[in-house]
């Protein structure tokens, strides 16, 4: 098992023939994803080809509901551009009946999110994103524009803000012969359509993920949130990291939703919470992978079931000043 | 983005708030017949800087202690103080020591207060909705409050396609005690706020304070405005108050090739794609005992053009005496991002150590390619890991 996607998840693209919609639709196919078409209004009709050998050319639909009618598509892998109706976008294919939608766009407006999220809510969509790079289960579905070879089937799962950090922890975790049960990057926006304790859930309900490990950055206060929920409902071990314990407040750090203000979303807030609920926060971003490492050796349950003190530092390998 | 104090009151104006008459003077002359021109009333002159904290800063080097909102009362120290405004940096707890420039000084009639409130809108990412803020102690900093005494300050959530409702902005004006006509007038200000807020896509929007004066008037006194990024797009008008003169200017050069970029005071150059990457790649500079020279994201697509670009920007700071690279190759490959490297190395030239840690698809060919350009661009060390990378940077400027 995994969460969210596998082998049976049958996907759609929305801009499959835009730049961006396409080379990814192409690098999914290419893992194995069940891609089953695409949606470019105006373009409907027309077949896409993505060059690749054995593989069919997919249909591609004015809508996302003829879409869903024609392919039984569960899932949708978004790249329509912010200024062209992303937010529009997205709430055609939760209209449509769309379970999964993963929104990779970057740059959609906040209060343009704050509406789709009032508008998700009268439906079963969920929406994992904006401004993300996707959604893996290593060796069945990849959804998103994460490099594939690098994941490897395994225990752990992985939920993230960020792209190539989360691309760095997945590194270290398969060198280490630590395979993941599903990586889900949550986005770097102020208004995400899924959080840290969605994501945590679904981990701790998921049979074959035995560790979990979260990485967070500053702004806002998911990082807490997530907190709070595993010292009360995850029964497996966690290691975390927060990215931006030198990110000066009130700047914007590349994400949108990356920014310390209102005296709220700092690093060191976030690790203490964090360490307060007996989860191993990594001080170094190198030891990502052997925080995790340690956590499992440990006997798996961290400072949280073996009643220490909490807030003990694990794996960190390396000291500072060196 | 952010704005000036005279171009947010402009906004909130046009929606119907009531601000205190004032003139924006560009020189002390124009300063002097603004004061003419209100028939020689007291005003206060506030010199127009993004960067917080004005009141209590100082005009560098100018011999005089007041700060960038210095009440006035003759025609003589008008120009007095715009003088000195007009001409020395105003340093600020946000400005860094050597300050910022004031091109703009507004002029205001001098307002009487009996009453200063806190008036302020927000995104709440908890809620995932804009939230209306309100504390009846207002010319105050409002984290401060919100830290001290979080009971104190009344909340407003806005649906963003309904807009501030009536029953909303009656429940605030209340509670926040107003009397009488100041109810509605107070009230005014509020869906001002909320309109100029959801119709411009603002990130930040305060008025602080909200004065009542002892005659009974509200006036919105002080304002302050950011907005977001993502929607600028849409906003023409916005875009155009742009006062690039406020803005680091490697930042705005690195905003032109779309470069994520963000000066900070250390002496250590970082280059990395994705944002998370480059806050941890920050982080672990400091974890290994150095201080990192900026912030600066190339982008999951970086291109050899990008590449040159931002060694350019991280090369112009003087300051920077070590250069981190720290790429994750996926789907930009990392062969090609060696072969931006050299390229930037012929034509910027490397001038301080360069420490390159690049990871992930095609990095044995972009090991090969470095190689083969040691003797020529001696400057750039490879690094197996993160860790070593940070160590070799950090022990670059020692």
């Amino acid at each position: 098992m995994s969460i969210l996607v596998d082998r049976n998840t049958r996907v759609l693209c929305q801009g499959i023939t835009g730049g961006h919609g396409s080379f990814h639709s192409k690098h999914c196919l290419e893992y194995g994803t069940q891609l089953v078409g695409g949606v470019t209004p105006g373009k409907g009709g027309q077949l896409w080809d993505s060059g690749l050998p054995n593989k069919p050319k997919l249909p591609v639909f004015d809508t996302v509901a003829e879409a869903v009618r024609k392919t039984g598509a569960n899932a949708t892998m978004l790249f329509v551009p912010a200024e062209r109706g992303a937010a529009d976008a997205i709430m055609e294919a939760a209209d449509a009946g769309v379970a999964l939608i993963v929104a990779i766009t970057e740059g959609i407006p906040v209060l343009d999110m704050a509406s789709v999220m009032r508008f998700l809510r009268q439906t079963n969509s969920r929406l994992i994103g904006p401004n993300c790079p996707g959604v893996i289960t290593p060796g069945q579905c990849k959804i998103g524009i994460m490099p594939g070879h690098i994941h490897t089937p395994g225990p752990v799962g992985v939920v993230s803000r960020s792209g190539t950090l989360t691309y760095e922890a997945v590194w270290q975790l398969s060198n280490l012969g630590l395979g993941q049960s599903t990586c889900v990057g949550i986005g770097g926006d102020p208004v995400a359509g899924t959080s840290f304790v969605d994501v945590l859930r679904l981990f701790q309900d998921d049979p074959k993920t035995e560790a979990i490990l979260m990485m967070g950055e500053i702004g806002g206060t998911a990082e807490e949130q997530a907190a709070a929920f595993i010292k009360a409902h995850v029964k497996k071990p966690v290691a975390a990291f927060i990215a931006g314990r030198t990110a000066p407040p009130g700047r914007r750090m590349g994400h949108a939703g990356a920014i310390i203000s209102g005296g709220s979303g700092a690093a060191d807030d976030k690790i203490a919470a964090l360490r307060a609920a007996g989860i191993a926060v990594a001080d170094s971003p190198a030891d990502l992978g052997v925080t995790i490492q340690n956590v499992l050796a440990s006997g798996g349950w961290g400072t949280r079931a073996s009643g220490s003190a909490p807030g003990r530092r694990t794996g960190s390998g390396t000291q500072p000043g060196g | 983005m952010k704005i000036h104090e005279y171009q947010a009151k402009e906004l909130l104006a046009a929606e119907g708030a009531a601000i205190p008459r004032g003139v924006v003077a560009n020189a002390v002359a124009q300063a002097q017949r603004a004061f003419d021109d209100f028939g020689g009333k007291p005003v206060v002159l506030k010199a127009q800087v993004h960067a917080g904290g004005r009141g209590k800063g100082h005009f560098k080097d100018s011999g005089k202690t007041f700060g960038g909102v210095k009440y006035v009362t003759t025609r003589e120290d008008v120009g007095t103080v715009a003088e000195v405004m007009f001409n020395y940096p105003l340093v600020t707890k946000q400005t860094g020591d050597q300050g910022q420039r004031v091109s703009k000084v507004l002029v205001q009639v001098a307002a009487d207060i009996e009453r200063e409130i806190y008036l302020g809108m927000v995104l709440d990412r908890t809620l995932g909705v804009p939230v209306m803020m309100a504390c009846a102690e207002g010319g105050v900093e409002i984290e401060e409050v919100a830290a001290r005494a979080p009971e104190k300050i009344l909340k407003a959530a806005v649906e963003p396609s309904a807009g501030l409702q009536p029953f909303q902005s009656r429940r605030l004006a209340y509670e926040l005690g107003f009397k009488g006509g100041q109810v509605p007038a107070a009230e005014k200000i509020m869906h001002a706020l909320s309109k100029v807020f959801l119709g411009k896509d603002c990130s930040l929007a305060e008025v602080n304070p909200l004065v009542v004066t002892p005659g009974g008037e509200v006036l919105a006194l002080d304002a302050k405005m950011n907005f977001d990024d993502n929607a600028l797009f849409r906003h023409p008008d916005v875009r155009a108050m742009r006062d690039e003169a406020e803005e680091d200017p490697g930042e705005l050069r690195a905003a032109r090739a779309n470069l994520n970029f963000i000066r900070l005071s250390g002496n250590i150059g970082c280059l990395v794609n994705g944002a998370g990457l480059a806050m941890s790649t920050m982080d672990i500079i400091k974890y290994h005992g150095g201080e990192p020279a900026n912030f600066l994201d190339v982008g999951g697509g970086v291109t050899a053009e990008g590449a040159i670009e931002a060694f350019r920007i991280i090369l112009q700071d003087a300051k920077v005496k070590s250069i981190l690279v720290n790429i994750f190759g996926g789907i930009a490959k990392c062969d090609l991002i060696a072969e931006a490297l050299v390229k930037a190395g012929r034509e910027v030239g490397f001038k301080v150590p360069v420490v390159v840690r690049l990871e992930g698809t095609n990095v044995d060919k972009a090991r090969e390619i470095l190689a083969s350009v040691r003797g020529e661009l001696p400057m750039i060390q490879t690094a197996a890991n993160l860790t070593e990378a940070a160590q070799k940077a950090v022990a670059a400027v020692r």
